[in-house]
């Protein structure tokens, strides 16, 4: 099938450099290459500082790149001004307009935009039902919870419908429930809506329910691009696996085996087998990751052997906390079926078992 | 494709050229009607005065001796101006005065305002900004009726037979004191609450656990952190009462006279222009070393914090 | 029973509080209460009555110096205004830039300079261009009370800008407002309190002047300030306890809105 490849959104080189004290210019953004696709959730995840607010305000005009070009269709919009960008955001704080209703809110942009007052009000009425706010029509901004303002945030950015929404951190100001409510219906609304979001979060969980691809950042860099699935299960990076999830980290000598296949040799003589990613090629020491879930604790013999050093029950799971033979730490997540002990204590001596295609070489 | 840096210069410098547009009418307006008279009070000091007001364009410098010092008329040797120094030092002794009674007054009130449960705050805050609004010659007026012979104060001390006849309060150093702590009272208040309402009480509740007593908290807690309050509290009742003009010439009667009502005598019965512009210089300067002093005290607090 | 512990009391400050409220209001009420007396003298009680307001009424110098009072403030107060609205714009919101400080300075030096002083520096300058000029008009008041406004004016608007959520506007020009319009649209509406809060502080400092007015005036000019000062030199009737009492009430008026403005936060 032909379709049209090219991308939503794309960064090239961007790199942005804030004044610092003397010679020590900061290096927001170091040149950063992206694409995005049409009708895609892209996440930028990362610590803060990392850069991805940065981005976000560049696709979004409120800053300008020091180097490199942004791509609106393959078009450089870098050195238009906000208002001239067919681009909206939602914000982290939402910005609504204190002295306007929420239906003022929402038409703001159509009305910037000079369409005539009945449009406006359809669009308006349609962006209410969409964030099913339809009752608080009239309402103050100041007058509603956090959560109404959130939707109000998202149908006032929505309305203008633009080639591509921003979401700078939107659901971090919300508690624990409203945020899951909020994910599924952001996911909800990019289906139905069709529209490109960009998402910058720093919360890894976050990230990996909501989005189809994921950008890791850190230091003003993009260290890996992937599915949720890719960040998770083939971290490139000691970053990449350090900020996602738990990860046990351990340094072994490598071997090639074959295509992608090698096997590490840890420091008690034990070994296992391991993928490398595409393209790269270990020799001698390397440092290789197993998440906790995906290792196994065995009353006999296994892959690995050691000594149960703590237990850390926490509802779903548990934690087992090993001391190997060869002197590593090892964590194993167990899930807690029906009993509540998982049948081990502490200074009892355990295997671990891990399967295939779980341990991961890193590229560091 | 423009450099993406001078495109962010250019903008910049666009910026700061609209910045210096916008703010024209309000330095153009300030500067005729406020900077520049002061730069040609320092013209006028070294003058030579006019036989009716005004100057004669003789340079001298006898305003400047005649500050602190004068002429003997039949042997024209100097010395120290005894009038002069007693009206200086009674500027600069009423105004610490005032600092200080405004202080121990204001203080309390100031806590009391502070620790008032959060919606009854502003109903004491409005209490005490409606006499700070209230046209200042209107309070003095106001303490000169207290203060006067038939006053409330005499007529209760007699009524109540403590004394037979009428105490002379008005037209005194006290008198003068007592309106100057009267009228400068909320720019005391004002700055203190400011940051006493910043306190965190769980800092206070934290020296209570440690075994403090209510004065030691005062002492070692509350003070401290209130300190920039008292700072800017001070600074703003003490220049004010340096230049006080008002207060003394309604209260303190034509004979308890301060600087301001020295320079006044300059410009109008002494008709020696020179003198007043020079004695104004004189309480500038005096302003200014309490304002470096202020500024002084500030940016080591901030230090303090970081 | 035993009194709970209350961490925020401290010994006697309470009962000093209530004594500084009572000695402010004492001489206002007190002054306020004999503008009523029937009587020609200021502390003898004959009676309620309204007859010194008629006398004050009566008055042409009062209702003349009064409507003068009014037309300077009200002129001086909205140049002040817009010239100080102008000048917060230009110096908020901004990283530091050359000639901030200088702005700054400019700006709140009637602030920092005793008002004995401009006002010498005033009637030194505009006695030399009256005679230039032959003009002796309210131009010099009104010019002098603009002056000294200006920082007064710029304090509650600066302090409305800078505690204005820069996100509004970034996200009206996010949503295709042009600079002009996000001025407009939001910068202008969230700022009004703030102009009226200015506004009002401007006007009344230009009402309550003394010093400088009555350095500067020419003859005949009087403001309703520097005629009761004049009065009260002569020696006072009830006449100007009555025009305080209505100056008085004009003051807290206008407090009162502006207390209610400046704390309205939309």
């Amino acid at each position: 099938m032909l379709r049209a490849t090219q991308p939503a959104i794309e960064a090239r080189g961007v790199t942005r450099l804030f004044a610092g004290t003397g010679q020590n210019a900061i290096r927001a953004l170091d040149n950063v290459s992206v694409s995005i696709s049409e009708n895609e959730f892209f996440t930028l995840l990362g610590p803060s500082g990392c850069g991805k607010t940065t981005l976000l305000r560049l696709i979004a005009g409120f800053d300008f790149p020091t180097a490199g070009e942004i791509l609106l269709h393959g078009q450089d919009i870098a050195q238009l001004p906000p208002y001239k960008r067919p681009v909206n955001t939602v914000f982290q704080s939402y910005a609504l307009f204190p002295h306007m209703t929420v239906a003022e809110n929402i038409g703001f942009g159509l009305k910037m935009l000079g369409k005539p007052k009945a449009f406006i009000d359809a669009r308006v009425d349609a962006m209410l039902r969409l964030v099913h706010m339809e009752a608080l029509r009239n309402r103050r901004t100041s007058q509603i919870s956090g959560g109404q303002q959130q939707r109000v945030a998202l149908a006032r950015a929505l309305a203008p419908q633009p080639k591509v929404l921003l979401l700078d951190e939107p659901l971090s100001a919300l508690d624990y429930k409203l945020r899951k409510e909020m994910q599924i219906e952001l996911k909800r609304l990019q289906h139905e809506t069709g529209i490109t979001f960009i998402f910058v979060t720093h919360d890894q969980e976050e990230a990996l329910t909501m989005s189809d691809r994921i950008a890791v950042m850190s230091a003003g860099r993009i260290r890996q691009v992937g599915t949720p699935g890719d960040i998770y299960g083939r971290p490139a990076e000691r970053f990449v696996a350090n900020f996602i999830g738990e990860t046990n980290f351990l340094t072994a000598a490598i071997t090639v085996t074959g295509d992608c296949k090698v096997r590490a040799t840890l420091q008690s003589g034990a070994t296992i087998d391991a993928t490398v990613a595409e393209g790269f090629q270990p020799n001698g020491s390397a440092t290789i990751v197993v998440r906790p879930e995906h290792a196994r604790l065995i009353s006999g013999a296994g892959d690995l052997s050691g000594t149960v050093d703590n237990i850390v029950y926490f509802g779903t799971d548990t934690n087992i906390h090993v001391h190997l033979d060869g002197g590593e730490a090892f964590t194993v997540r167990q899930q807690n079926a029906r009993s509540a002990s998982c049948g081990f204590q502490r200074g009892d001596r355990v295997g671990i078992s891990i399967g295939n295609n779980v341990a991961q070489v890193l590229r560091d | 494709m423009a450099n993406a840096s001078e495109v962010a210069e250019k903008a910049e410098r666009d910026d700061i050229r609209s910045r210096w547009l916008l703010s024209a009418p309000a330095l153009l307006i300030v500067f005729l009607a406020a900077v520049g008279p002061l730069l040609i009070v320092v013209v006028y000091s070294f003058l030579t005065p006019g036989n009716y007001g005004d100057v004669k364009w003789q340079f001298s410098i006898d305003a400047w001796v005649n500050v602190l010092l004068e002429r003997d008329v039949f042997d024209d040797t100097l010395s120290l101006a005894g009038a002069h120094l007693l009206i200086f030092w009674r500027s600069v002794s009423l105004s610490a005065l005032t600092t200080i009674l405004t202080l121990i007054f204001g203080f309390p009130t100031a806590y009391f305002i502070a620790t008032r449960p959060e919606g009854r705050r502003e109903i004491w805050l409005f209490l005490i900004t409606i006499p700070f609004w209230t046209n200042l010659l209107i309070r003095t007026f106001a303490v000169e009726e207290v203060l006067r012979n038939d006053g409330i104060i005499n007529s209760t001390l007699q009524l109540l037979g403590i004394t037979d006849h009428p105490v002379q309060l008005l037209y005194t150093n006290f008198a003068v004191l007592l309106g100057m702590v009267y009228v400068f009272l909320p720019l005391m208040v004002l700055p203190l609450y400011a940051s006493m309402e910043k306190i965190d009480f769980r800092l206070v509740e934290a020296a209570y656990d440690l075994y403090a007593t209510r004065f030691q908290v005062l002492r070692r807690i509350i003070i401290p952190l209130v300190k920039p309050g008292v700072v800017a509290g001070s600074i703003l009742v003490f220049i004010p009462s340096l230049g006080a003009y008002v207060t003394p010439r309604v209260l303190g009667g034509g004979t308890n006279l301060m600087i301001g009502n020295l320079i006044e005598l300059q410009f109008g019965q002494g008709r020696n222009w020179p003198l007043g512009a020079a004695l104004s210089i004189s309480l500038m300067a005096i302003v200014m070393v309490a304002l470096l002093v202020y500024v002084r005290n500030t940016t080591r607090l901030d230090g303090d914090h970081g | 029973m035993v009194k709970r512990f209350d961490v925020r009391q401290q010994t006697g400050f309470v009962t000093m509080a209530i004594l500084c409220f009572v000695l402010l209001y004492l001489p206002i009420v007190t002054l306020v209460v004999y503008a009523f007396n029937n009587n020609d003298s200021l502390s003898i009680w004959k009676g309620f009555s309204l007859r010194w307001f008629h006398v004050a009424w009566n008055n042409t110098l009062v209702i003349e110096s009064s409507i003068r009072s009014f037309q300077i403030a009200s002129v001086a107060a909205i140049l002040a205004t817009v010239a100080a609205t102008m000048a917060a714009l230009a110096t908020t919101r901004t990283r530091p830039y050359p000639g901030l400080t200088f702005k700054y300075a400019v700006i709140n030096q009637p602030l920092m300079v005793p008002e004995i002083v401009t006002a010498v520096a005033l009637l030194i300058v505009f006695s030399r261009i009256k005679i230039w000029t032959g003009y002796s008009g309210l131009g010099y008041l009104i010019a002098a009370h603009t002056a000294f406004c200006v920082p007064f004016a710029y304090l509650p608007i600066r302090a409305r800008l800078e505690n204005m959520d820069l996100s509004l506007e970034t996200a009206a020009s996010d949503l295709y407002a042009t600079p002009s319009r996000t001025f407009r649209h939001v910068t202008f509406p969230l700022l009004w309190p703030g102009i009226l809060a200015g506004l009002m502080l401007a006007f009344v400092v230009s009402l309550d002047d003394v010093v400088i007015t009555e350095f500067i005036k020419s003859g005949g000019q009087d403001t309703l300030p520097t005629y009761m000062l004049g009065q009260i030199r002569r020696g006072v009737t009830p006449e100007v306890n009555a025009i305080s009492t209505v100056f008085l009430a004009l003051s807290v008026g206008i407090v009162t809105v502006f207390f209610f403005v400046s704390r309205k936060r939309t």
